[in-house]
């Protein structure tokens, strides 16, 4: 189950190819002239290695307890032990499955529903739109962590048996809005276009407009509100783990931070108890939000710092006006 | 006018949810606030008539229709009524709120506000000295910081300035053994003091999307005619910069102000758990760990309040500064 999920972000970028069909190459060089999206890639890639070859590069069981607790670094345990005696580095390789599961799930579902929710609205129109928009909305104001942590510690208390698919739903239905707004309105756009004029003349039904004649003319748009979420539901996801609502008896990068606080590892200077997780998510986190940012780039070219302009704008302006048409 | 109170109406819609979320939430799971309140007591004996007081208590009497419930939830709310908290047992859950909500306000209200000012001040210059090594170096950094999750930040600043370098307090909101709460120096210095990492910690984290929008945005400004025309009448750079460029530049900034907001407060309640800092993020932490629904429920309606208001506050300064809006075009 995990390695099927976890391939998935390499996945990602290959839709975008298998989509736009003969143009592939020219796609995939693009991607690898964008320095932001070649690096970030490159990060997401490592971590999901890392996470799928666990057993491969550390011998040591990540709960088990192997030797005395609260050792150290050394060369037998590169980033040292836990309070209970565990590999850190166990806890680290492993723990990068459940994190990157849970976010993988949480962000693939709320995709869907930002789908939904976005092209729906935007596309019907009238009543469907003012209500959806409605619901849309709502969702975006109300604080999603709040939302989540009220959720969370209500649904495990209640059901302590699958408590990271309880974490991958609170995760979802908090994280949707955001990217059903920025699809709504780019469909807002793409319905006045001729092809969709076209496929309703053809007397395609609705359904079949937006799913198979919209919706791959913003994929690009999908995948990037897919990063975002990604990026936002790992890092809620060890907020949530790092507050007790998750699963406290399976290692992750949450519960890593979780029980070094417990342990007041802090306060009595265990630094390798700590930094590790949160050096990951801050890494992985990075990682996603470079791949956006050069999303936006390819998309924006305006954005793009190619050349570098020297102290007056007149001078730089012109080379802009010329790269504009 | 029509404008205003068409969001007004959309805002009172958004509350309505969220009032609805918390009496509907517990409701569909098992188990009930007198439940757990009996299980945190370790109550024996409880007789059929004690339990079911116990319920009426908590508004959760299984006699009652749920409409019934819902009614009278409703017009407590209305009356302030937020029922009564199972870990601080006999409080009111307004009481407990009501001491914690200024802190978290002037919390999040200072790191808003600095974030903004900084952060929007160097998203303008980087974009003004486009393609220089600090527009090269400045947005990678800042993503990469922004990235790191709020709570460890927080930790990582303990770390190295409370515990090892000693230099600022890691914990409460202001020294509780040598002043006390008034209007004095001593108090204001200390609080002062306490608030300084957590603040810092919200800063850091936030400041990204204020440089990135502000750069962006600015970008765009900056190849439009008047900025141009400006530069050709021989303005002088400062000027072009702040009151033809970012003047218009500000804009996208203002809107994105009421998204950021909820992920600001957000923050501020894993820096709150962390630096044990007495607000709303810490009182919620402790009905977590305490299984106090009321006490659960009410810090989220209350944060759903305050995130609503304040986003209806940025939308007034919005149609305030973009006529467009007013006009109903956008």
């Amino acid at each position: 189950m995990q390695a099927t999920n976890l391939t998935g972000q390499p996945i990602e970028s290959s839709t975008v190819l298998y989509r736009a069909k003969g143009r592939g190459s020219s796609i995939l060089r693009v991607i690898t002239s964008n320095p932001k999206i070649s690096i970030g890639l490159g990060v997401v890639a490592l971590f999901v290695l890392v996470a799928l070859g666990a057993p491969l590069l550390t011998p040591y069981d990540p709960n088990a307890s192997v030797v005395r607790g609260s050792l150290p670094p050394s060369f037998a345990h590169i980033f040292g032990t836990t309070g209970l005696g565990q590999d850190m580095f166990a806890q680290i390789v492993y723990g990068a499955r459940v994190s990157l599961g849970i976010g993988f799930f949480a962000a693939i579902g709320s995709t869907v529903l930002q789908v939904f929710f976005g092209l729906t609205s935007a596309y019907f129109g009238g009543f469907v739109d003012d209500v959806l928009s409605l619901i849309i909305n709502v969702f975006l104001v109300l604080p999603g962590l709040p939302l989540a942590i009220v959720l969370a510690s209500l649904a495990s208390s209640a059901d302590a048996a699958n408590k990271n698919v309880v974490l991958a739903l609170v995760l979802l239905f908090t994280s949707w809005s955001y990217g059903a707004r920025v699809l709504r309105a780019q469909t807002l756009s793409l319905r006045e276009r001729e092809f969709v004029a076209a496929a309703r003349t053809t007397g395609e039904t609705p359904l079949r407009i937006i799913f198979a004649e919209i919706l791959p003319n913003e994929i690009a748009l999908v995948a990037s509100t897919f990063i975002g979420t990604f990026v936002y539901a790992v890092g809620a996801e060890v907020a949530l783990e790092f507050l007790g609502l998750g699963d406290t008896s399976k290692a992750s990068w949450g519960e890593i931070l979780f029980w070094a606080q417990n342990n007041t590892a802090l306060i009595t200077g265990k630094w390798w108890q700590f930094v590790p997780a949160g050096l990951c998510v801050a890494i992985l986190c990075a990682g996603l939000a470079f791949i956006n940012f050069g999303i936006d780039e390819l998309a924006n070219p305006r954005l793009r710092a190619e050349r570098p302009q020297h102290g007056r704008l007149l001078s730089g302006k012109k080379k802009d006006e010329k790269e504009n048409r | 006018m029509r404008y205003l109170l068409r969001r007004m109406g959309f805002y009172l819609v958004a509350l309505w949810a969220a009032v609805t979320f918390n009496f509907i939430i517990p409701r569909l799971m098992p188990g009930n606030p007198a439940l757990a309140y009996l299980a945190k007591i370790h109550a024996q004996n409880v007789t059929t008539a004690q339990y079911l007081a116990m319920q009426q208590e908590f508004g959760v009497d299984p006699n009652v229709p749920i409409w019934k419930q819902y009614f009278d939830y409703v017009n407590a709310l209305l009356h302030g009524q937020l029922g009564i908290s199972i870990s601080q047992f006999p409080s009111q859950v307004s009481t407990i709120l009501s001491q914690s909500l200024p802190w978290t306000i002037g919390l999040v209200g200072t790191a808003v506000f600095l974030s903004f000012l900084i952060g929007t001040l160097i998203g303008m210059l980087i974009a003004w000295r486009r393609g220089s090594w600090y527009d090269t170096a400045v947005p990678p950094i800042l993503t990469f910081l922004s990235a790191v999750p709020y709570f460890w930040m927080a930790l990582a600043l303990i770390y190295v300035f409370g515990v090892n370098l000693n230099w600022f307090p890691t914990d409460s909101g202001y020294d509780v053994f040598s002043v006390s709460p008034g209007w004095n120096t001593d108090f204001i210095g200390s609080v002062a003091q306490h608030a300084f990492l957590p603040v810092i910690t919200l800063v850091i984290g936030t400041l990204a999307g204020w440089v990135l929008t502000m750069r962006n945005s600015m970008i765009t400004t900056l190849s439009e005619d008047y900025v141009l025309m400006a530069q050709a009448k021989g303005l002088p750079e400062r000027r072009v910069m702040f009151n033809y460029a970012a003047r218009n530049a500000i804009l996208p900034s203002v809107t994105s102000f009421s998204i950021s907001l909820g992920l600001v407060v957000s923050g501020s309640l894993l820096t709150e758990i962390v630096f044990n800092y007495p607000g709303i993020g810490f009182a919620l932490y402790n009905a977590v760990q305490g299984d106090d629904y009321p006490l659960v429920e009410g810090c989220f309606l209350v944060i759903a309040l305050a995130v609503l208001s304040a986003n209806f506050l940025s939308e007034l300064v919005y149609t305030f500064l973009d006529p467009r809006v007013r006009q109903g075009r956008s």
